[in-house]
């Protein structure tokens, strides 16, 4: 396991984590809604600014050539990274919202009144919104699969819920609120013997779980750069070449075409048919120094001490009088969300956050469990490689001090 | 008493603070204090958005002043309405609309301040703000 030197060495390349806030060290623990950025992504962003950028797949000029093949790289080594079969399978979007928004779009033509979507309590709203707007486009009905009180997808009703009716099941690999993670592989299965499409919303799972697209067989999955030390503004939707070549594209524009008349424009080939615009190249360019950062560490490295520290801040937290947390007893990834008896979620978030702890409060764009647990919120740790132990104990000290300051 | 009064009041009040938890807890003192609101007024036209925790600011114009009621179900938030209404509650809508908000940064709650949506601070004050345009553009017409 990494030991507590290696841990430091790794917070070095991180520059953000110097900053002090009020005055105490940043502990960021708000890692589900974004990661911070290595030193080496944050270069690769200056590099290509000074060194490379020109626009991609058009000009016939030098430096074009060099951006249409430092994009492309990146498209490769992401494939590598989850083992998609081909390079093409590979789409930039802006995010993973914008990933899932796309296949909503581009299937709606072949779904027909009467069908049915297939969805889950666990989802973040990116994860509901598109499909209930689909719903209402195209007529069709959606589902929801419950859950048990600590998160676990009822399979029983899945089983009941699922017919030939079903189109498409969209499910997240890790809940952003609880941090479990389904049995999606079981899922999928049971959805392809209906012939459904699974469309697996990986945000939370990427640089947390490997990720073997091809084992998994789902037919989308959907990511993004900042949620695994790469930059904002860049989303990856993976999907298996024949199913997204019958999607349609959701957006025209150019680069997604192959001729254009007033009268017929044909589309372009995948991935291009979904890449209309300038893409966000130094995003992408600087999306592949992140994949390089992770696999220096090693990501089987990543996942073990990660495991230890949520382990540790299990047992540290349960040790608090009056706290309640959720899905406590049952595996979780990276994340743990919590209130306590009596006290506001927010109150506690106001606090720690003058204590230089950055945690997360509110329904965390999961309104339907946060509604199912009956609760206005939660309190959400979530950790990544660079949190030490220490800052475990601090938050730790910092819940304390909150209860006081509250007079808990 | 002029709200310049009681804003000077408020900043001398926090200046015998010496940290930010003696003000935070004044902070939640002043939140106890607040006179409950009735279940029935904390409905959906007197809730403010887009806070992490539930405010609720209703406001009645009686005599051409404005009376402020106000209640959140977390501790921070309650102490920050209860500083508003100190302030602003039994003013007429013109005192309220020229007045602003320097007193919270002066007296040191300028993490309250930023205008990210969860924060609820600055919605309230504009919530109040609304009221007073509203109540003003109602004695005047």
């Amino acid at each position: 396991m990494l030991s507590s030197k290696d841990i430091l060495y790794i917070r070095k390349k991180f520059p953000i984590l110097k900053k002090k806030i009020y005055n105490n060290p940043l502990i960021y623990l708000d890692n589900a809604a974004t990661t911070q950025k290595p030193i080496q992504v944050i270069n690769a962003i200056k590099k290509y600014y000074t060194t490379i950028n020109a626009n991609v797949h058009r000009g016939a000029h030098y430096l074009s050539n060099i951006a249409t093949n430092a994009i492309e790289n990146s498209r490769l080594k992401i494939k590598n990274f989850i083992n998609a079969t081909y390079s093409e399978e590979i789409i930039f979007t802006r995010n993973a919202t914008e990933a899932i928004n796309l296949v909503a779009l581009g299937m709606s033509e072949f779904l027909t009144q009467g069908d049915e979507i297939i969805i889950s309590y666990l989802e973040h709203h990116s994860n509901i919104v598109p499909w209930q707007m689909l719903c209402q486009r195209t007529k069709t009905c959606l589902k929801v699969i419950p859950i048990d009180k600590d998160g676990t997808l009822q399979w029983e009703v899945f089983e009941k819920l699922i017919s030939v009716k079903t189109k498409i099941i969209a499910i997240t690999q890790i809940s952003n609120v609880l941090g479990v993670n389904p049995p999606i592989k079981k899922f999928i299965k049971k959805a392809h013997t209906y012939g459904a499409l699974v469309l697996i919303d990986g945000a939370q799972a990427l640089s947390h779980l490997i990720i073997d697209v091809q084992n998994l067989d789902a037919d989308f999955y959907v990511f993004s750069a900042h949620k695994m030390y790469g930059p904002t503004g860049v989303g990856v939707l993976y999907g298996k070449k024949n199913s997204l070549e019958k999607l349609l594209p959701y957006q025209g524009g150019g680069e997604m075409i192959k001729t254009v008349t007033f009268e017929k424009t044909i589309y372009a080939d995948i991935p291009y048919k979904f890449e209309s615009g300038t893409p966000n190249i130094e995003g992408i360019v600087a999306f592949s120094a992140a994949i390089d950062f992770i696999k220096e560490i090693g990501l089987n490295n990543i996942i073990i001490y990660e495991k230890k520290l949520l382990d540790y801040t299990t047992y540290m937290l349960s040790k608090i009088n009056g706290i309640i947390l959720y899905s406590k007893d049952i595996p979780r990834i990276s994340i743990i969300s919590f209130n306590i008896f009596n006290i506001h979620h927010f109150d506690i978030g106001i606090i720690l956050d003058r204590l230089g702890i950055a945690v997360r409060t509110g329904h965390h764009c999961s309104q339907p469990i946060i509604d199912f647990l009956k609760i206005l919120g939660t309190v959400r740790v979530s950790l990544s490689i660079y949190n030490t132990f220490e800052e475990i104990d601090n938050l730790y000290k910092g819940i304390l001090k909150a209860k006081k300051i509250l007079k808990q | 008493m002029t709200l310049q009064k009681i804003e000077i009041e408020i900043i001398q009040e926090f200046e015998q603070l010496n940290n930010w938890e003696d003000k935070y807890e004044y902070l939640i003192e002043l939140g106890k204090k607040l006179k409950p609101m009735s279940s029935k007024d904390k409905n959906a036209n007197t809730l403010i958005k887009n806070c992490q925790s539930q405010v609720w600011i209703n406001a009645k114009l009686i005599d051409k002043y404005i009376i402020l009621q106000a209640d959140s179900d977390a501790l921070l938030p309650k102490g920050i309405a209860a500083l508003m209404l100190r302030l602003y509650s039994g003013r007429q809508p013109k005192e309220i609309i020229n007045s602003n908000k320097y007193v919270f940064s002066t007296i040191g709650l300028e993490s309250f301040l930023s205008p990210r949506r969860a924060n609820g601070m600055l919605e309230m004050f504009k919530t109040i703000k609304l009221y007073a345009i509203a109540f003003n553009l109602k004695t005047t017409l």
